[in-house]
């Protein structure tokens, strides 16, 4: 039962990396123009992040 | 590119308004370091071409560090040092571009905190839901009792927090309620959760055997999963409005004191000053008419359809139309409180209206709701008294509670109309309100005005060549009065210099008229035009042309062509193919509605047909007991999209008819007309599907619940499945080729130009 105590926090403090990834994500604004996201794929030379 | 090739045509004359320098500073964000950043609006962006051409054209700008184009909300982020802010040059730069553009208002700009809310619920309850369910899988697999107490306080150490965030945007709404002694679909929701966690918390301390923190964040979580698209679908429909309306000028034309024209922003106009408002547009500031008697909609005012005549020195509120004008009028007031009110209650209309199905699934939660209580309470009074202790009455009704929570209920309509919606959106449709998408399914007579909404009327620059200059400047001057499509077209037609024309105005059906030196000109039919003599000696089969003159006098007669929109053929094929009768009504001439029947294969036309005459039509059809769409762009057709049962206006159409008409087709292509009603059905037969889905499963899970068969667990299972099958069958709409079916490609334009015999051509 001892691995328990790896198993349990490894897969607790993944999922909150998960978490706290997409919440960063949202903070940063990642999440505020899906369609502008959509077309830059389309645009040669443009891979910026939004500022 | 040439998709983005912005419309320069200002429907405004004279030079745009621009922001100052300290105007723009004060809607600047300071980001630190002698850096602001700046939004402006960019209505016309709306590809990938658009984001790369803007970009360069702003970030070009001396001094400007980064420009950034966010397309869903049609702005662009302009980041430079405080000192180097210069709205000259960055306005230039996107007018060569071709870009209209101005500042953002400061209230519009920012992302969505609602939908910000949503999604870091979402995301918690997400998180909780996989991690908790992990450790109840362990735990139903038959792990010892240390191990169980162990997993039972590592859940309630996730789902206790998960439940106070995620669950936040359910206990809000429902303690209101309760507040005001109501009772919504929110309350058993919050309630079934918060007990759920007390219970687990209980059986946790204790070292008991079940919990139930598994139900509680699982719930959460598809039930926000489903208020998340509710939302999105609600504020995009919204976004999608508010872009269209910021295309309408925000301010008005201010007549100065040596008569010249400026674009004047609504905040700038202040008592006293003189303001000048052409036909069709609505009036910006309350004022006293300060021109001749004109004809004004006060519909939005005071609910009263028929126009009404006002004359010299009586009060004109905001938000009236001007049918016939133009207006010239002294504002008295500088509040635009009353302007921005009326557009804003129009968006909220828009945002808030529901189709009559969901309004359907809102009336049955009010009967629901205290349902559910009642059976939920009298399952836990029942077991109690059948004597199987506490525990087992309170886990039952807990699972009554959860299983009878009506989400496959609410989901049904509401996620079908977020999928057919952003179907539509593709398609570049728009609904201007809800209830257009159920009212268009259940359609059956299709009425179709000819000019601007079948065919467009354009003017070959080439057959202008023989008249002289200063015909050609006074008739762009007279046409740019006038927002009738066969104006537009001699407007495009004779740009270049515009003559200094004073006394114009338009008279509805006949023409524009206006004096320059002294000399009365006239834009419009022969017959109104010309006098006797003129028109006699002009040749019969140029009679029905728009002509220029000179007082009284022939100075140019302009040949129209009317150019049918592309797949005006494929469209009403495609509508016979559905089922529906369109019919042709036209204020034409008979021989001109007849080609254009023969020519798109319409048996059902009708020529010379009036305003008042299309609305009889179309009441006559609705007395018969037939659901009438009506299609038109014109002025004149306002009233009939007002009085059809659904009506559909291109977006180029005027501002009446566009906030007359349900909804807004932004493609020049008609496909988008058989398009969307057939997806509008499909729509609609989804809707029904998952009524009836959802009735069954409720039918067949309540019984069980009450008997006691559930467990929390088992039924937070259960409502989780059924919702996922309403979402499942909603989404089939979103499959390729389900709902365009019946949607043939449309002919290009160019082709069935060549198609049209030349007498099609000619037009008054």
């Amino acid at each position: 039962m001892n691995i328990l105590a790896i198993l349990i926090p490894a897969a607790l403090v993944l999922g909150l990396i998960g978490l706290v990834a997409f919440l960063w994500a949202l903070r940063s604004g990642q999440f505020e123009d899906l369609d502008g996201a959509a077309e830059r794929i389309l645009l040669p030379e443009d891979d910026r992040p939004n500022p | 590119m040439s998709c983005c090739a912005a419309s320069a045509s200002l429907s405004v004359p004279g030079s745009a308004h621009r922001p100052d320098r300290s105007e723009l500073l004060d809607a600047s964000h300071d980001l630190g370091d002698g850096l602001v950043s700046t939004r402006l609006a960019v209505p016309d962006a709306h590809c990938a071409g658009c984001i790369a051409a803007i970009e360069k054209a702003v970030g070009g700008v001396e001094g400007v560090e980064d420009a950034r184009v966010n397309l869903a909300g049609r702005f662009v982020t302009v980041k430079w040092p405080r000192e180097a802010v210069d709205p000259e040059a960055v306005f230039a730069a996107l007018d060569r571009a071709g870009y209209r553009s101005g500042l953002m208002d400061m209230a519009e700009t920012g992302p969505d905190p609602v939908l910000r809310r949503l999604f870091i619920a979402l995301a918690v309850a997400g998180f909780a839901a996989g991690n908790v369910m992990l450790l109840s899988v362990s735990v139903w697999s038959g792990a010892d009792a240390a191990t169980r107490d162990l997993f039972h306080w590592i859940s309630a150490g996730i789902a206790v927090p998960a439940v106070a965030v995620a669950g936040r945007p359910f206990f809000a709404p429902a303690l209101h309620a309760l507040k005001a002694g109501r009772l919504n679909m929110d309350v058993p929701i919050s309630l079934a959760v918060i007990l759920a966690v007390a219970l687990s918390l209980h059986e946790t301390l204790t070292g008991g055997t079940h919990a139930y923190f598994d139900a509680s964040v699982t719930l959460l979580f598809f039930l926000l999963i489903g208020r998340t698209l509710d939302h999105v679908m609600r504020s995009r429909a919204g976004a999608a409005l508010r872009t269209l309306d910021r295309t309408t000028p925000r301010g008005a034309v201010v007549v100065a004191e040596d008569g010249s024209h400026t674009w004047t922003p609504i905040g700038d106009i202040v008592p006293g000053m003189t303001v000048f408002v052409a036909s069709g547009d609505r009036v910006p500031v309350d004022g006293t008419i300060a021109s001749r008697s004109v004809t004004v909609d006060l519909s939005i005012v005071t609910g009263e359809s028929d126009p009404v005549v006002l004359t010299t020195g009586e009060i004109v509120v905001a938000g009236a139309l001007v049918v016939e004008g133009p207006l010239d009028l002294t504002a008295t007031r500088a509040a635009t409180a009353s302007f921005l009110g009326e557009m804003r209650s129009m968006l909220e209309a828009a945002e808030t209206a529901r189709p009559a199905l969901s309004r359907l699934a809102d009336r049955a939660a009010a009967v629901y709701a205290p349902a559910v209580h009642l059976v939920a309470a009298a399952t836990f009074a029942g077991w109690l008294v059948a004597g199987d202790g506490l525990h087992h009455a309170l886990t039952t009704a807990i699972a009554v509670l959860i299983i009878t929570c009506p989400c496959a209920l609410g989901l049904a309509a509401p996620i079908v109309q977020v999928v057919a919606a952003g179907r539509l959106l593709k398609s570049r449709i728009l609904l201007r309100d809800g209830g257009a998408l159920e009212t268009l399914a259940t359609v059956d007579r299709v009425v179709l005005d000819k000019t601007g909404t079948l065919t467009t009327p354009t003017v070959d620059r080439a057959t202008l060549g023989g008249i002289s200059e200063e015909a050609r400047a006074v008739a762009a001057a007279l046409s740019c009065q006038s927002r009738h499509p066969i104006a537009r077209a001699i407007e495009a037609a004779c740009a270049g210099g515009v003559a200094k024309v004073d006394g114009m105005r338009e008279e509805t059906g006949r023409g524009i008229e206006g004096t320059l030196a002294g000399r009365r000109w006239r834009l419009g039919r022969a017959d109104w035009a010309l006098d006797a003599d003129a028109l006699a000696a002009l040749p019969e089969e140029r009679r029905a042309w728009p002509v220029l003159s000179q007082d009284g006098a022939l100075a140019a007669t302009i040949q129209i062509t009317d150019r049918p929109r592309p797949g005006a053929d494929a469209a009403v094929a495609a509508l016979k193919d559905l089922g529906l009768a369109p019919i042709l009504l036209s204020g034409d001439g008979e021989t001109k509605v007849a080609e254009t029947a023969r020519w798109l294969g319409l048996q059902d036309w009708s020529a010379g047909a009036t305003p008042a005459g299309k609305i009889d039509a179309i009441r006559q059809m609705q007395a018969d007991g037939h659901r009438v769409l009506m299609v038109g762009d014109g002025l004149n057709d306002a009233p009939a999209l007002a009085a059809a049962d659904v009506s559909m206006a291109p977006s180029a159409a005027s501002d009446v008819s566009r906030s007359a008409a349900s909804i807004v087709f932004l493609s020049e292509d008609m496909g988008a007309l058989p398009s969307a009603i057939a997806v509008a059905r499909m729509a609609r037969r989804l809707i029904l599907q998952n009524f009836g889905l959802a009735v069954l499963y409720n039918a067949i899970a309540i019984p069980l619940a009450i008997a006691g068969y559930a467990t929390p667990l088992s039924a937070a299972i259960a409502m989780s499945a059924s919702s996922v099958v309403v979402v499942a069958n909603a989404l089939r709409l979103a499959l390729p080729d389900r709902a365009g079916g019946a949607v043939k490609r449309a002919t290009p334009g160019s082709e069935a130009v060549t198609d049209l015999p030349p007498a099609l051509g000619a037009r008054a």
